[in-house]
């Protein structure tokens, strides 16, 4: 399935022009749950406020649908009289701490936990779910916050790298990133640093190969992933119960 | 100098507790009471006239509280200036608004923008802004734009051309006549974008009535930043404070100030509120700078001994719609002085022809110039191995620069500063087995698998650097750097520097660095980077030069700090400063090691200054300001192995070797680091990243989706080592290593690809080395039989060997 994307009505077929409103897509027959997948990956933060359009073989024959509708499909909207979108109530538990807070449905969970809540630590890198800046884990498993709304999250748990150390003690992978220098500008890494602990629930016994692979949809510009991969092993020994004991959150030096 | 326990030595770095929990302070994390939020509506045209401009919708959106225009700017904010006048090159500089007002050059050029309560509010109002386009006629490529006929980008720059510079040294012309041997090429340098994990961004604070502008802004050089905010929105320089203490990662793209720093500025000027601009990855493709781009036919005249006489080379670089910051320097002089590299080649000659296209602005991208120079001499030394039927190492001895002649003045007027060319060489031979190597390769290719070798000589002219060398190549700038060091009364240290690194680590470098000489815990030590209102003047970190020229200074700056502390510490013992000594923190009096006093008692003195000696002022703080002699010139020797699938074209990364020669380390840990990261990239570049735009100048590989920075998959795992040899005109030896891994790295790579594809006749693909490209080489190679393939199988027409 190709798609593009088009500024208003201008015939920019260009997968790059700026600020798209609309994703063309050449496809006929999709589900909402189909386009919701394309618009969440595509997504810029123009779209965050604008909409989509089906059906690319004649523009006449398209239909826009806005991101409200499409969250509106996925029953994350509700409606005021006329058709004036209502804020809506979620219930979020983040870092052990839970959280209600009214959100606009459009909201995606990454600007909810950083402009909200004001947990800042959990970047955005991309607007295309590439990066893995954003990712937090939600409910245990590592998703990339730019990729889910807020509502999305209601009644969930999220832990972002706020939440990584426990009553003063490093999380093996904090200790791990910091011992083996897993980071340099330090962007990416608290994303990379969250996947990569949901990599160890899943695979404690990871070859460094794995680590790679599982670690491919996070990107890091610094390091050459050499010494990241060197923290998630060294951080996979010891979360096995080796011979290293965490540091103190907080100290510094040698 | 003394070496101590934390000079040379692996230390853990202090940045990383913030960093690792979610506490670093990026332009982004910044939230000022009442802040507004902007967004740039940019040409979806690469090159246009607006027709139509109309706001009045976008200013009715609750929560709008502006949308400006071009018009809204014209005398209030100038033109972003380019600050790198390289002269004798007949240099255009078109006027670069910062937001365009009838006539757009790029897709991405700024044409309005809208502040707002919130981004989303902000955007909401952008899709509101009626304006019409009237396409022009688009050029994108170097060449065509230089051609006549082609579409025109500016009215004061015929031709599209931005400058044509040259360069001669020698008898070049003469080195070719009766040359023995000349082997040709051309290279094309493939646009590359340098995604930096933080987009970049500003928060801008106008403070009325004292009419003070503090700028929060993800940048590698905030008083450049400061200097060039000053020239472009009016505020004296006196009123503005930049402040950049967590950048995240830059690459060069954090050098330029941009449009949208001035727009957020102004736009802070216009509502009389904080103004955040955060860019999103796609406005960072289209809107931040790219880097190469550069097409280069090359002559290389030699002797059939393998000795290199003569080098001609004539590139075409592309400059993009603008000339951005630095632009005008890269392509010339951090590319042509160093291209003869570590060959004792006496005979050379450099023209580039810069070209305006419709394209996103080109500037400094890691290395700048000198990845491009070393890929070029590099793949010329295996050509003409290739030619005369020498192994690539044999060619690379017969011409280096011998460890004896240093300091050496190249055919490129450089003086390399000091160098062992051949023990770096050796050391990888051994490391990477190439003899074994070159043994096992015809086994395997009888067995049907097909493995190669690839080297890369490579010397880089770095730690930017004298600052008159920089007025004679006609930077707008300096190239010094501020140190100072503050003793505080409780014994601990403040250092500040002009540099801002930004992933780099000294923070944790220059503490080792004060700590050794100071005799003081590291843990006592504090630098403080990235705040204009802070720090001296300095010229921020690029050009692998932040410890080589910032902690020069800072180390001069401490031995000023002994020998006041000295002065003071022999009055307190009523002895002589002649017969103090310092070790270890502790002055005493020359044969009486109990009369003592540490630095720290010392510090405590001096800054409650109860009992001075006369003559002495209080406090404990002295500030150097450096200007290096010379610049640094780092090297190495880089081996890769490949294997290719000859049925996919995919190339995989079998071994990667570097040995690099960076002076005196002081962390190791950190100098790999810097290394793995440099070698990464350049392997991006020659296996998968490539900027292509379009006819129409739409930037097609506009996303992370579809340009390929590479993931963890890609990079392999990179074998390290080092020889020393000091820098010898500064005073901790060091020269520098943030560029020198992606310098060296892309032609050890297509060096070894093409050792596998050369028994094909195949002698050069250009980068990106795709399993398409590669596919494709081997298929044409073939359809012309084995051993006389064109010689550029990926270009047909152009000028092969």
């Amino acid at each position: 399935m190709g798609f593009s994307r088009g500024a208003d009505d201008q015939p920019i077929r260009s997968s790059t022009s700026t600020h798209a409103r609309y994703l063309l897509i050449d496809a006929d027959h999709l589900s909402l749950e189909m386009v919701w997948h394309i618009v969440v990956r595509h997504r810029s933060a123009a779209c965050r406020t604008a909409a989509i359009r089906i059906g690319a073989k004649s523009p006449e024959a398209s239909v826009t649908l806005s991101l409200e509708v499409v969250a509106e499909h996925m029953g994350a909207v509700t409606r005021k009289g006329g058709s004036e979108v209502v804020d809506q109530n979620i219930r979020v538990t983040v870092n052990g701490v839970e959280q209600q807070s009214s959100v606009e449905p459009r909201t995606l969970l990454v600007h909810y936990l950083r402009d909200t809540l004001n947990l800042t630590g959990t970047h955005v890198g991309c607007d295309t779910s590439q990066c893995g800046a954003c990712t937090v884990l939600l409910n245990g498993q590592p998703v990339k916050s730019c990729t889910m709304l807020a509502v999305q999250a209601d009644g969930a748990q999220v832990q972002t790298v706020e939440g990584l150390a426990q009553n003063g003690q490093y999380h093996p992978i904090q200790t791990a990133f910091w011992e083996k220098h897993g980071l340099q500008c330090g962007f990416c890494t608290p994303g990379m640093m969250m996947a990569a602990v949901g990599v160890l629930q899943r695979s404690p016994n990871i070859s460094d190969d794995e680590i790679r692979q599982q670690l491919e949809g996070n990107l890091c510009r610094c390091t050459g992933y050499q010494n990241i991969v060197a923290a998630v092993r060294a951080a996979a020994d010891q979360m096995r119960g080796g011979a290293a004991q965490p540091a103190a959150a907080g100290t510094s030096g040698q | 100098m003394a070496v101590s326990r934390l000079f040379g030595a692996t230390v853990k770095r202090r940045e990383d507790p913030r960093l690792i929990t979610g506490k670093g302070t990026y332009t982004d994390d910044f939230k000022l009471p009442g802040m507004l939020h902007m967004a740039i509506l940019r040409s979806p045209y690469a090159h246009a006239r607006i027709t139509h401009l109309d706001t009045s919708k976008a200013k009715q959106v609750p929560g709008v509280h502006a949308v400006l225009t071009g018009q809204d700017l014209e005398g209030k904010v100038n033109g972003i200036p380019t600050a790198w006048l390289i002269p004798a090159s007949d240099l255009k500089t078109p006027t670069y608004k910062a937001l365009a007002t009838d006539h757009v050059r790029f897709t991405g050029d700024g044409v309005a923008a809208v502040v707002a309560e919130t981004p989303a509010i902000a955007h909401d109002a952008l899709d509101l802004i009626d304006i019409n386009y009237e396409p022009l006629p688009v050029v994108t490529e170097t060449e065509k734009a230089l051609a006549p006929g082609a579409p025109q980008l500016h009215d004061d720059a015929p031709n599209n051309q931005a400058f044509h510079w040259t360069f001669s040294n020698g008898d070049p012309d003469g080195a070719f006549n009766g040359a023995e041997v000349v082997v040709r090429h051309r290279f094309v340098q493939q646009r590359l974008i340098p995604n930096a994990m933080e987009p970049r961004g500003a928060v801008a604070q106008w403070q009325s009535g004292a009419d003070e502008l503090t700028l929060y802004n993800t940048t590698q050089n905030p008083h450049i930043v400061r200097f060039l905010a000053s020239v472009t929105n009016n505020i004296p320089e006196n009123k503005i404070r930049v402040f950049a203490r967590d950048v995240g990662g830059g690459f060069g793209s954090k050098i330029p100030f941009y449009p949208g720093d001035a727009l957020t500025i102004f736009a802070s000027q216009v509502t009389g509120r904080p103004v955040k601009w955060i860019e999103d990855r796609r406005e960072n493709f289209l809107a931040t700078i790219h880097g190469r781009d550069q097409i280069t036919d090359v002559e290389l005249a030699a002797k059939r001994d393998g000795t290199m006489t003569g080098l001609r080379v004539k590139a075409y670089s592309n400059m993009g719609a603008y000339l951005s910051t630095a632009a005008p320097g890269v392509p010339t002089w951090l590319f042509a002085l160093i291209v003869p590299g570590c060959y004792t080649i006496q005979n050379y000659s450099c023209d580039v022809l810069g070209a305006f296209t419709n394209t996103t602005p080109t500037d400094a991208y890691r290395g700048a110039g000198r990845p491009e120079a070393a890929f070029l001499i590099e793949r010329m030394a295996d050509l003409l191995a290739g030619e005369l039927q020498m192994d690539p190492v044999d060619v690379r001895r017969k011409n280096f620069v011998p460890a004896d002649a240093f300091p050496y003045t190249s055919a490129g007027t450089l003086t390399y500063d000091s160098g062992n060319y051949q023990g770096t060489l050796d050391k990888a031979l051994e490391m990477a087995d190439y003899n074994g190597f070159r043994q096992q390769q015809q086994q395997m290719r009888q067995q049907g698998r097909y493995q190669g070798v690839g080297l890369s000589t490579y010397v880089e002219v770095c730690g930017l650097a004298p600052s008159p060398a920089a007025g004679a190549m006609g930077f707008q700038g300096g190239l010094w750097e501020p140190g100072t060091v503050r003793m505080l009364a409780t014994g601990k240290a403040v250092v500040l520097t002009g540099t801002n690194p930004h992933g780099q680590g000294e923070e944790t470098t220059f503490a080792q660095l004060v700590g050794d000489m100071l005799g003081i815990p590291a843990e006592d030590v504090d630098v403080v980077h990235g705040d204009t209102a802070a720090i001296p003047m300095g010229w921020g970190t690029y050009g692998s030069r932040s410890t080589a020229v910032g902690g020069t200074a800072i180390y001069k700056a401490t031995q000023k700090v002994i020998e006041k502390a000295k002065k003071v510490a022999a009055h307190l013992l009523e002895a002589s400063p002649d017969d103090m000594v310092f070790d270890s923190g502790t002055f005493h009096v020359q044969g009486s090691p109990d009369k003592k006093k540490t630095i720290q008692e010392v510090a405590l003195m001096a800054n409650l200054a109860w009992n001075m000696p006369e003559g002495v002022e209080p406090g404990l703080e002295e500030s150097s300001f450096h200007d290096p002699t010379n610049f640094t010139y780092p090297f190495g020797a880089h081996i890769c192995t490949v294997e290719v699938d000859p049925d996919t074209g995919e190339v995989k990364i079998l071994r990667y070797v570097a040995v690099d020669d960076v002076g005196v380390v002081i962390n190791p840990m950190i100098v790999d680091g810097q290394v793995h990261g440099g070698v990464a990239q350049g392997i991006g570049q020659a296996l998968y990243e490539h900027a292509i735009y379009d006819e129409a100048g739409q930037l097609i590989t506009g996303s992370m989706m579809d340009y390929a920075v590479p993931n963890a998959t890609h990079i392999p795992t990179i074998e390290t080592a080092r020889t020393e040899t000091p820098c010898p005109h500064n005073l901790t030896g060091v020269k520098g290593v943030g560029e020198t891994g992606t310098i060296a790295s892309s032609q050890a790579v297509v060096n070894a690809v093409v050792d596998v594809l050369s028994p094909l006749g195949i002698k050069h693909i250009d980068m990106p080395l795709t399993p398409e490209r590669v596919w494709q080489a081997i298929q044409a190679a073939k359809s012309s039989g084995s051993g006389s393939g064109s010689g550029n199988a990926n270009q047909p027409g152009q000028p092969g060997q």
